[in-house]
């Protein structure tokens, strides 16, 4: 009897101590926070902050690098939402960065493209679909609004219009992001995602 | 050498622990609907297996033998593998992230798959040595990796398939899961004994 609580007991503070060490020799030098400020920004990928990109953004700022009115895309529900999570006060949008607008897709004229596949390479989000020589159109679902195919352009021929709000575009307001991806999203009630038992 | 050769053949087609032996049945069904998961899940669970099929060795001979302690087999080795799967955890999330993100919420939930258990106990009861109880570990879990991405590639096809009303869901997964077990008990001639 003794010798069994005995041995479960070393057996335990054994492995506490090897976690223990595990845990300090593994330590994850990650940041929470910026997971969380990069679920505000709205990944537009746009770079109008000055960063390459709203992950590269959200470090800066976790880093308190940078200001948190550097969003033109997010406008001011980001920046109020930003200083919300950080406890920091609002404040107008920094000008430098450029100006709120409405949600835009870039939109390509067809009869002008040449097919040089200029701004497929400068789309962050792989919204354009094209291949050389041969017309490029944009996908509106994918498209952020970005405005970086507009400037690589020889002949000028994208231009961004702004989303009327149809009864083709209008979404639900977007839920809160999930702590993590579901397998699949079909009519499966009996699988839940557990590996378990 | 043939022996080992034997034993991994033997657990991974023959003996196989999710189709022949019904084991680890709750990932199989739940972690089967994307094919890109279900390869994270085998590839957490060949490497946890693995592992604690080992350590369990280890404790079993050189902690709970010399003690007369075999009634705690099951508890310690509950123990040994949620260290196990707690480190590896911990190795991964260090050493390869995007592995970690591949693997995600799959990783700590092999705590609870009673395959993992299942092999610690069967390596016990079959009397294996340490580099049996290791190849036989292996086997078990490549045998369960084969059967799981094998099956989710199969539902993502069902997923598309004009299946009939009543079968929809779960019930032809569990059909298709039937009929792959029969399909492995053609396995049971390769190897005698």
């Amino acid at each position: 009897m003794l010798s069994a609580l005995l041995a479960l007991g070393i057996l335990g503070v054994l492995f506490g101590l090897l976690l223990g060490y595990a845990a300090i020799r593994y330590k994850v030098e990650g940041d929470p926070l910026v997971d969380k400020i990069d679920a505000i920004l709205p990944q537009t990928q746009c770079g109008q902050c000055g960063y390459p990109g709203c992950r590269p953004y959200a470090e800066a700022i976790a880093r308190d690098e940078a200001d948190i009115n550097r969003c033109p895309p997010g406008g001011e529900t980001v920046i109020i939402a930003l200083a919300d999570l950080l406890g920091r006060d609002p404040k107008p949008l920094d000008e430098t960065c450029g100006e709120e607008k409405p949600k835009m897709v870039a939109y390509i004229h067809e009869e002008l493209c040449i097919g040089c596949t200029l701004c497929i390479q400068a789309c962050p989000v792989d919204a354009i679909l094209g291949a050389a020589k041969q017309m490029h159109t944009i996908i509106e679902s994918e498209c952020t609004g970005c405005e970086l195919c507009v400037a690589p352009c020889p002949v000028d021929c994208i231009e961004m219009v702004p989303v009327k709000q149809g009864l083709d575009s209008w979404k639900w307001p977007a839920p809160p992001p999930p702590p993590y991806e579901r397998p699949a999203a079909d009519d499966d009630p009996a699988a839940e995602p557990a590996g378990a038992h | 050498m043939t022996e080992y050769a034997l034993i991994l053949i033997s657990t991974v087609l023959v003996n196989n622990i999710v189709l022949v032996k019904f084991l680890g049945l709750c990932p199989f069904m739940g972690v089967s609907r994307k094919l890109e998961t279900a390869t994270g899940m085998a590839l957490a669970t060949t490497f946890v297996l693995t592992l604690s099929a080992i350590c369990s060795y280890l404790v079993n001979e050189f902690l709970l033998i010399p003690l007369d302690l075999e009634y705690l087999q099951t508890i310690s080795f509950i123990l040994v593998i949620a260290v196990v799967v707690q480190f590896t955890e911990m190795v991964v999330h260090k050493t390869s992230p995007v592995l970690y993100q591949v693997l995600g919420i799959f990783l700590p939930l092999i705590t609870t798959n009673c395959a993992v258990l299942g092999v610690a106990l069967l390596n016990v009861q079959q009397q294996h040595g340490f580099l049996q109880s290791a190849v036989y570990g292996f086997g078990a879990a490549v045998g369960f990796s084969l059967v799981l991405v094998l099956f989710a590639a199969m539902r993502e096809r069902i997923a598309v398939a004009d299946v009939p009303e009543a079968f929809r869901g779960p019930a032809i997964a569990l059909i298709t899961a039937g009929l792959m077990s029969m399909a492995f008990m053609g396995f049971a001639g390769l190897v005698k004994g």
